[in-house]
């Protein structure tokens, strides 16, 4: 169950428009690394997880990515609203245009359709939780790599606080590994999967 | 008494309470064990609960569960511009 909230994580307030902006942007709602398909990561994940903190930790961030996916919606709506056609033609924003005027679509930068190929849902907790950490840190260089290419403070700004977020759960899934390890044999953390082999040893 | 004089300063307070809230959660999660830091969540939890509801009374609900606060006799959870827009939170 989930209860929405009238507000965004972090304010977005952006005055001038810029499709091109925009159009680099879409990639974290739609894109391989993007917020989608973070949250649809960790809220899959967590029904088989056996240990209480990580399932914890699991629902609480893929329930944050929703909060980031709507803050980058939020930028890609302001910074696409009002536009004439002319922009339209001139930014090159037209490809996205004709097929979704200026509603939000899960796109990568790049066009390509978001798909749930680009994460995994292994069943086996040290699999998923490096499969986790693998994914904070592609997002973290997808914001570093928007942020090389973006001057206005107030598309900064959000970005910002997004890729900082990227590095406070990089902390708390690599927290949540060792959790994990801390329950299994030291000798071998590999004897046995605790989400599919013996249950009494959780 | 109001506490913040303008609607986007209390807005601001509630996303610093509620940024709080969330970042301790997350850490809690991994450390249950950890007493200064679950004082610190009731804190910030109860600063969060006060500012929904005084900006529910003065300005319109941000969530359903202060939708009673505002002195309203019509369903006001449509009238406050949504996040992304003019004018939103």
């Amino acid at each position: 169950m989930w209860n929405y909230e009238k507000r965004l994580q972090f304010p977005v307030k952006i005055s001038k428009p810029d499709p091109k902006a925009a159009q680099i942007i879409i990639t974290q709602f739609g894109g391989p690394d993007g917020e989608l398909a973070a949250s649809m990561r960790y809220l899959s994940q967590r029904y088989t997880m056996p240990y209480k903190e990580v399932t914890a930790t699991l629902t609480d961030i893929g329930t944050e990515e929703l909060a980031h996916m709507e803050m980058i919606c939020a930028i890609v709506h302001q910074l696409t609203r009002n536009l004439t056609p002319e922009e339209i033609e001139r930014s090159g924003f037209g490809t996205y245009y004709v097929d979704h005027t200026l509603a939000l679509w899960p796109q990568a930068a790049s066009g390509t359709p978001w798909t749930a190929t680009v994460f995994q849902s292994k069943g086996d907790p040290i699999t998923d939780l490096h499969e986790n950490l693998a994914a904070e840190q592609k997002a973290r260089t997808t914001y570093d790599n928007i942020l090389r290419l973006v001057n206005d403070p107030d598309i900064i700004a959000p970005i910002r606080f997004l890729r900082e977020r990227e590095i406070v759960h990089y902390q708390r899934f690599g927290e949540s590994l060792r959790i994990v390890t801390d329950h299994l044999d030291s000798r071998n953390f590999y004897a046995l999967n605790p989400e599919f082999d013996n249950p009494a040893c959780r | 008494m109001k506490e913040f004089s303008s609607r986007k300063d209390l807005l601001n307070h509630i996303n610093t309470v509620s940024f709080a809230v969330n970042d301790i959660q997350l850490y809690l999660n991994t450390h249950p064990e950890d007493t200064e830091a679950l004082a610190y969540f009731h804190e910030y939890k109860e600063k969060r609960v006060k500012a929904l509801k005084e900006y529910a009374t003065c300005y319109g609900p941000l969530t359903i569960d202060t939708v009673d606060a505002s002195a309203c006799d019509r369903w006001n959870w449509v009238n406050e511009p949504w996040p992304w827009q003019e004018g939103g939170c």
